[in-house]
């Protein structure tokens, strides 16, 4: 009789998890499963709730990434209202995401990640995390909280604030820009771009070239990628349609409101967490020899659909990315570099919204009034594509919801990355808690 | 000799972690005097044994832990309780762990309807049972405040709690206190916006429209929310928001408050206060929409939000 190895809980991540590794009598890996412990109804109890109240009740979701459902949900209640936001609105959401998007990439690789690359993944637990980061490098921590902290205050600063916001509205925004405003965030926001590119530039001398053995073997596996394009192709945080690439890197756009024909979810009794896959390709299979279905969300996902950046710097790096690594890219841990070259975007995206003039403009809500209708609302959330579905009676009230958000899309991949590291690292019984980490880290790419 | 501490998250969504992050360097002052023994979010240490061959839960000793979330499964209760009986002081960190919070909004339907939603109504979703596994832990009949389930010292609520009240409740224990608690005063003491006691009445206003304001302007010149006609909390909620300085934040983005911070004090009946509020400036409490919901939308434990009877059909 085999043994079964448990990794409990599954550390530096957002969430709830435990790894289950089966050997059999050889102490080879016969199995691994990632269990996610937690379920909390929002598909439920959002029924009966007049959608106007939506976005801040689902921001509640996730208090890592509460602009993404704050936002897609404000665009899924202007579709059941029928109502287009002005453009100014519009330019403040993407703003208030792109701010965001920076504190997130800044505290996903620095705070999670880097105890991986900085301190080890065989270093003992007990210095390998951010602790160990600050003892480590004093000044770069510093300046890392710092800078992850300036990204939340302008978001407090200017709306009300940083973690489940309340600006976002069916129809607009809550409230304009002022002048005094913009002046006061946009150096804040040249600071944060600095700080990206020293980060991007930092990993690429400092980090990767270490790591690129375990680049290449930790977590690999070769499944297709869902994420935002514009109609000309560049990645967007916020709108434009999706596209569902192949492992080989054929592709299909489709407008939002086709998802239910491409995606399909599975469950399975071993775990809260669904299983979205792509259903033309046909029936789930989480096999690593021949996946059938899968597809992966996040950074690596959506540099690898779009056929450019948004934004020059981000685009020269991007350019650097592919020389090395070729489109689709398929190496896990690529992840942490994709990241950063979102980064730049979102600090690039966030200087070029504050220099534009219309960003102050007072007209910033449509009229609303209570509808029947159904909205689907989609952004790019910083862990992959977020889908908010709602259905509306002539009052306004939701009746019916369906929610496919960002990390929910990678559990089929993470199982499967798993799956791989653990067959990979665990041999005739033989592992210890630095191999355990390893296995993590094929999670931890994944920023779930 | 830093103070060792156990922190740890149950039905949560990050967000007082993040708000934790938020102190900035603050926290990097507050650091050297805290250990962190275990902390999921940030360091590895496991539950049970490094490389899992323990057989019981492991939680540090520890004079102060940190718990966000409330309780919705079997897990939750078996942590909930390890850390309890290793820690001197127990701190509920945030409106999940301290009344409910918006996940205990799941409180108004019986489990088995949830499920029944998320795993058999949900238009991409494969109909399908219940997932059901020995590692997927079962729901409690209820989503609970942990001061439900075990004794808690300190409750910083929020929905995140404020930077600056997490710093200065950790500050007040390692200065030896064991005991902190914000001032019960209601965010309408905190806020300055202008007040008539009046309002125009007429049905209360939905959230289609704005406010009305000058943006160029300070709150101080904007009119009562409550008192424009749209539904606002502040009346009956516990005021600190927006930390030791600063107005009311939902309201700083020129939107209502929607009672994150809880109760004024243990023991209050916000929804029966609001009524009251609503009335005292002329406005129907009737006319307001969803209002079970949106009155303990962040305070569905301690019985607050339970299942109705259903209505019998006309």
């Amino acid at each position: 009789m085999g043994k079964v190895i448990n990794i409990q809980p599954v550390t530096r991540i957002e969430g709830h998890a435990k790894v289950a590794i089966t050997l059999d009598d050889a102490g080879n890996v016969t199995d691994t499963k990632v269990h996610v412990q937690a379920l909390r109804g929002f598909e439920k109890f959002c029924e009966g709730r007049p959608v106007e109240e939506m976005p801040r009740i689902v921001c509640h979701i996730c208090g890592i990434c509460p602009w993404a459902h704050h936002l897609a949900s404000s665009k899924a209640a202007d579709a059941c209202l029928g109502v287009t936001p002005p453009p100014a609105a519009v330019k403040l959401r993407r703003l208030m995401q792109s701010i965001a998007y920076v504190s997130d990439k800044i505290l996903h690789f620095y705070f999670l990640a880097a105890p991986d690359f900085v301190i080890g993944p065989d270093a003992d637990y007990s210095v390998r995390n951010v602790v160990g980061i600050i003892q480590a490098a004093p000044d770069i921590a510093r300046q890392v909280v710092k800078m992850r902290q300036q990204g939340a205050m302008m978001l407090e600063h200017f709306a009300g604030r940083a973690i489940h916001p309340t600006f976002s509205q069916a129809g607009g925004v809550s409230k304009p820009m002022t002048e005094k405003e913009r002046e006061e965030m946009l150096p804040q926001a040249n600071e944060l771009l600095e700080f990206s590119k020293f980060s991007i530039n930092f990993a690429k001398e400092n980090v990767f070239p270490k790591y690129l053995d375990a680049i290449k073997s930790i977590g690999v596996i070769e499944v297709g990628y869902l994420g935002t394009v514009t109609d000309d192709g560049a990645l967007d945080f916020y709108d434009g349609k999706l596209r569902l690439m192949k492992p080989d890197g054929t592709y299909d756009d489709f407008a939002y409101d086709q998802y239910v024909d491409y995606i399909g979810e599975w469950v399975e009794p071993w775990s809260y967490q669904k299983f979205p896959y792509a259903k033309k390709w046909g029936k789930l299979d989480m096999s690593l020899d021949h996946p059938v279905g899968v597809y992966r969300t996040n950074c690596l996902a959506r540099i690898n659909v779009a056929d450019k950046m948004a934004t020059p710097l981000a685009q020269a790096e991007l350019e650097e990315f592919r020389a090395a690594f070729g489109r689709p890219a398929h190496f896990t841990l690529l992840y942490h570099y994709a990241r950063l070259i979102e980064l730049v975007q979102a600090a690039e995206t966030a200087v070029q919204l504050l220099n534009d003039p219309e960003i102050t403009s007072t007209d910033i809500r449509a009229a609303v009034t209570p509808k029947a209708g159904r909205g689907i609302g989609c952004v790019e959330a910083p862990r992959g594509t977020l889908i908010h579905d709602y259905t509306t009676d002539d009052n306004g009230l939701i009746t019916n919801v369906n929610l496919i958000v960002g990390t929910t899309h990678n559990n089929a991949a993470i199982n499967m990355s798993v799956n791989q590291a653990a067959k990979l690292f665990i041999k005739d019984g033989k592992y210890d808690q630095g191999i355990l980490n390893k296995v993590e880290m094929a999670i931890r790419a994944y920023d779930p | 000799m830093p103070v060792n501490v156990v922190s740890e998250w149950l039905n949560a969504c990050s967000g007082c972690e993040i708000s934790i992050l938020n102190t900035g360097e603050a926290l990097l002052d507050l650091l050297p005097h805290l250990n962190f023994v275990h902390i999921p979010a940030l360091v590895d240490h496991k539950y049970f044994g490094q490389t899992g061959d323990g057989t019981t839960l492991e939680i540090p000793e520890a004079v102060v832990g940190i718990v966000s979330g409330g309780v919705r499964n079997t897990e939750h209760e078996h942590v909930l309780k390890a850390v309890r009986e290793k820690v001197k002081i127990l701190i509920a960190l945030g409106s999940c762990a301290g009344f409910g919070g918006i996940p205990a909004e799941a409180n108004m339907w019986k489990n088995e309807d949830v499920m029944d939603k998320v795993f058999r109504h949900c238009v991409t979703t494969e109909s399908s049972a219940d997932p059901k596994d020995p590692n997927v832990p079962v729901w409690t009949p209820s989503c609970k405040a942990l001061d439900e389930v075990v004794k808690v010292d300190i409750t910083i609520p929020g929905c995140p709690p404020h930077p600056d009240w997490i710093a200065d409740a950790l500050t007040a224990l390692l200065e030896g206190k064991t005991a902190w608690a914000l001032p019960e005063r209601s965010v309408c003491d905190t806020c300055p916006v202008i007040r008539e006691k009046k309002s125009g009445g007429g049905p209360i206003k939905r959230g289609m429209t704005n406010l009305e304001f000058n943006a160029e302007e300070g709150l101080e010149t904007m009119r009562c929310i409550n008192e424009q006609g749209f539904f606002c909390m502040g009346p009956v909620t516990l005021a600190g928001c927006a930390g030791k300085t600063g107005v009311p934040r939902c309201v700083q983005a020129r939107t209502p408050c929607r009672g994150c911070f809880g109760p004024i004090r243990k023991g209050a009946r916000p929804m029966v206060d609001m009524m009251g509020a609503l009335t005292s400036v002329g406005l129907d409490p009737k006319t307001l929409i969803d209002r079970r919901a949106i009155m303990n939308r962040y305070i569905g434990a301690h019985g607050f939000l339970t299942p109705l009877p259903a209505r019998p059909v006309k």
